[in-house]
């Protein structure tokens, strides 16, 4: 006697049938679920219940929800959103668990503390997450360096700033930066040269790439800035001299007072208006410029930034 | 005297190997590559954080888990299915039996242990491609975690000589989840009062404190561990399951087989 | 020497979650077992024999009494190492090999390292089963495990063999070996103390036996004394389908075969019986006594208590 072959073709074929259905239906299930997925990444949202119920393995845990707070980030800056409302929460979560998980201070003054779209447009949320930081692990500079950061580049307030780095400077094996930008904050906190500065040792000291990223697109922005403020004083020089405007930037080489054409630094050349005013070339490239924005354009709700490698 | 013991942790040992309790490794090492492997794409710049974090977190929760699932049926078993009758009907004494299977699982445990140490320095290796100086507190980290089976272990053979093997699971695990708040527990029964105050600090105190044997996160982030610590968790471990076994050897003395 | 010596050996068991009811499994027994006599345990099931046994392996305390085996207490390691046990219905673990098994109760009972290997071998030969070494015991039938526990209860050269159900799970031919086996147990100057409720296998081995129902010990001595103080019975066979009414009324068992009629009846109604067949002219084929067997006493022992039976459960 031997086991039935009908059935076992007709329960064969139910089994292959089910798993390709089931499949499928998980596939449309997400697709109508994409919105609510993210929304639901904190599962529990009180941090001090979370490091409870984590019976003592809070570094995995903290892990994983560093990596979620990535992962959200990421996906808001690529999808395109208003606001980041879960990253204050998810960052908070992380540090809670693992108060020593550095790169999440980092996170909070790069991108919870910066206005919207660059950030979250919580810097008061980044400065008490960073405190929190340095009393947990106060012998590590860079999170002095984050502090005065946020009080630098999103409140303007640099005695703040000065003391933050200051403090930091008195740590052992503190950068040397900090000293540097402690004095800069006293003396020439409002120049260019010191944002520059600024944005350089971000850069320099992160290991993360979504923060370097980011300095390079502030970096860019800034260079933007700069060069349209001289190349409008220069077409404004030529004015002043000849009575009209340039009609384009050979114009101006002509008349020495320009070398090459200018381009910007993602290399599209600049583009001079009829009215004097110096335009970028493809504004989307270049988030964060305060100068040079073509009238009536609108800026995409995600800001581009230069790719992560 | 030893020697029967030695014969009856062997015994204990063999049984779990062909219940094919080892071949858990295989889903282990199968986690640690895929981590390895993985974290490099998703946690850029705390690869070693992540590994040790997760590999030190799995060799402690299979552990554990294997610890509770063996060791509520290692007395309880054995009665049911009256294997005992021919082994107490030999000049071995009932402590003897208890101890014998206490060593067997917890040998069982060391050596599981073991083989995943080296999967969490496999992985260790592959992501940061050198090992540092302080990674020797890992060590130190896996030793806590194997004091913690060793309590574990004893307080599910405790709950195996009177009680059967669900009702074992539910108390060793709710031990251990409430171990893991015994510091908080001693905090909170510190602002009760009155009978309330007596009771909860007898619990809290009772309850094994595995707040202090989990180093997983500080050693993680190459914090050294104090020598004072370790010493004294050390002793904690061994006079806790010395009591628990102590307890196990009451019980089962006075049991009348079925 | 007195082999064991039990003394008022009592248990009575709590039933019930708020242990109200109490339940006696075994009154206090009063036993004695010389060395080197093969005693028989017997009676119906639930008497008490695996309790008793149970307490004498100190598996199981008594609520009162106590008892001794070769002069030592029960929980001394000395006298365990003497002795050794099969238990109803063995179960072992069933991951190791016999040869495994038996080692390790060997490393148990204090066998030399040097001498396991071979006593292994040898009593497995002895048990019938000779080729089993390296098979997982989880492979083995009903048969070859009682086997086994035989060969486990006898591994270490104990002066005492306690085997509870021996016969138990065994077919004809497996009977017929273990009880071979007891006798050379005896013949090797062992105590045998066994329990069954296999009448005819206990009649053809042992010296004595003693009769447990219920818990009491109703009678104990050789099989002899015990069958003889029975009333014997005669097997009266006639010629004829015809059966008188007086038969009937001295309480014949009468069975028809063909052409013939047999009954079976007390030997004090012999004269009566021969008397009602030559009344009716019945012609009589033969007359011879009936054995008195020990399961025939045993039913005629037991049965008054049978009518009381119930109040102690």
């Amino acid at each position: 006697m031997k086991p039935s072959r009908r059935i076992t073709i007709v329960a064969g074929t139910l089994l292959i049938t089910c798993l390709a259905g089931s499949v499928l239906l998980l596939l449309h299930i997400d697709r109508e679920r994409k919105g609510a997925t993210l929304e639901e990444v904190l599962y529990i949202s009180s941090p001090t219940l979370l490091k409870r119920m984590s019976l003592g393995y809070d570094g995995l845990l903290a892990d994983v929800y560093w990596t979620r707070a990535v992962q959200y980030f990421g996906d808001k800056l690529t999808r395109g959103s208003e606001h980041f409302d879960l990253l204050a929460p998810l960052l908070e979560i992380t540090t809670t668990l693992d108060p020593h998980l550095l790169v999440a201070y980092e996170y909070g003054s790069n991108f919870l503390a910066p206005k919207i779209p660059g950030g979250a447009d919580q810097p008061q949320r980044a400065i008490k997450l960073v405190e929190f930081g340095i009393r947990n692990n106060p012998n590590q500079w860079h999170l002095y360096y984050d502090l005065g950061f946020i009080y630098y580049m999103e409140l303007g307030d640099y005695a703040k700033a000065e003391q933050a780095f200051a403090d930091g400077a008195k740590v052992p094996h503190a950068h040397q930066i900090m000293p540097l930008m402690a004095a800069k904050m006293a003396e020439h906190a409002g120049n260019l040269q010191t944002a520059r500065l600024m944005w350089v040792t971000t850069y320099q000291i992160t290991r993360d790439p979504m923060v370097k990223s980011n300095a390079v697109a502030h970096l860019n922005a800034l260079q933007v800035d700069e060069d349209v403020t001289t190349l409008e004083r220069v077409v404004s020089h030529y004015h002043e001299k000849t009575g009209h405007l340039p009609q384009k930037f050979a114009d101006l080489e002509t008349a020495n007072m320009l070398r090459g054409t200018p381009v910007d630094p993602l290399g599209h050349t600049y583009k001079l208006m009829p009215d004097g005013h110096v335009e970028v070339r493809v504004p989307d490239d270049l988030p964060f410029i305060e100068k040079g924005i073509p009238i009536g354009y609108i800026p995409p709700r995600k800001p581009k930034l230069p790719p992560v490698n | 005297m030893s020697g029967r013991i030695i014969h009856i942790a062997s015994n204990t040992f063999r049984e779990a190997v062909r219940d094919r309790v080892l071949y858990n490794l295989i889903a282990f090492a199968l986690l640690m590559s895929g981590a390895a492997i993985l974290v490099g794409q998703i946690s850029i710049g705390i690869e070693r954080l992540v590994v040790i974090n997760l590999g030190l977190t799995a060799v402690s929760l299979f552990g554990i888990v294997i610890a509770i699932f063996i060791g509520i049926g290692l007395v309880s078993k054995e009665i049911d299915k009256k294997t005992l009758y021919t082994v107490l009907s030999r000049p071995v004494q009932r402590w003897e039996f208890i101890v014998g299977k206490f060593f067997g699982l917890a040998g069982t445990l060391v050596v599981n242990a073991f083989f995943m140490a080296l999967g969490v320095f496999a992985a260790l290796l592959y992501v940061s491609h050198h090992f540092q100086a302080t990674d020797g507190w890992v060590l130190v980290a896996l030793y806590f975690i194997i004091l913690q089976f060793l309590i574990i272990t004893s307080l599910a053979l405790l709950f195996s000589s009177f009680s059967s093997p669900l009702l074992s699971a539910v108390f060793a695990f709710a031990l251990f989840v409430i171990g893991t708040f015994a510091e908080d527990l001693r905090g909170f029964a510190g602002l009760t009062r009155g009978i309330v105050r007596w009771l909860a600090t007898g619990a809290a105190y009772m309850v094994p404190n595995f707040s202090a044997l989990n180093v997983i996160s500080s050693v993680a982030h190459e914090q050294p561990v104090a020598g004072q610590l370790i010493l004294s968790n050390t002793a904690y471990a061994l006079v806790y399951a010395s009591m628990a076994l102590c307890g196990a050897v009451l019980i089962f003395e006075r049991r009348n087989l079925k | 020497m007195t082999a064991i010596d039990i003394l008022g050996l009592e248990k009575t068991y709590s039933v019930g979650f708020w242990r109200k009811k109490p339940r006696c499994a075994l009154k206090p027994l009063h036993l004695r077992v010389e060395e080197g006599e093969i005693f028989g345990f017997l009676g119906p099931n639930g008497a008490g024999k695996t309790t008793t046994l149970k307490m004498l392996m100190g598996l199981v305390y008594p609520t009162a009494g106590s008892a001794q085996i070769l002069g030592m207490e029960i929980n001394d390691p000395h006298m365990k190492a003497q002795i050794g046990f099969l238990p109803e219905q063995p179960y072992f673990y069933d991951y190791l090999t016999a040869g495994e098994l038996l080692n390790y109760y060997g490393q148990l009972s204090g066998v030399a390292a040097k001498e396991r290997e071979r006593k292994v071998r040898e009593v497995l030969g002895r048990v019938g089963l000779p080729d089993v070494m390296r098979v997982q015991l989880r492979k083995f039938s009903k048969g070859m495990l009682q086997r086994v526990g035989i060969a486990q209860a006898i591994l270490h050269d104990p002066r005492i063999v306690f085997l509870d159900e021996p016969m138990s799970g065994l077919d004809p031919m497996g009977r017929r070996e273990v009880r071979d086996l007891m006798e050379q147990l005896k013949q090797e100057g062992k105590t045998v103390f066994f329990s069954t409720h296999i009448l005819s296998d206990a009649e053809a081995l042992c010296d004595r036996v003693a009769i447990i129902h219920l818990g009491e010990l109703r009678s104990v001595g050789a099989v002899a004394d015990l069958t003889s103080s029975v009333e014997g019975k005669i097997e009266l066979v006639w010629h004829g389908n015809k059966i008188p009414a007086a038969m009937k009324a001295l309480g014949a068992d009468c069975h028809v075969t063909g052409d013939t009629i047999r009954a079976v009846l007390l030997e004090g109604n012999q004269d009566a019986a021969l008397e009602a067949l030559r009344r009716e002219q019945l012609r009589i084929i033969s007359l011879i006594p009936v054995r008195t067997s020990l399961e025939e006493y045993f039913v005629r022992k037991l049965q008054p208590s049978r009518a009381t039976a119930g109040v102690t459960q």
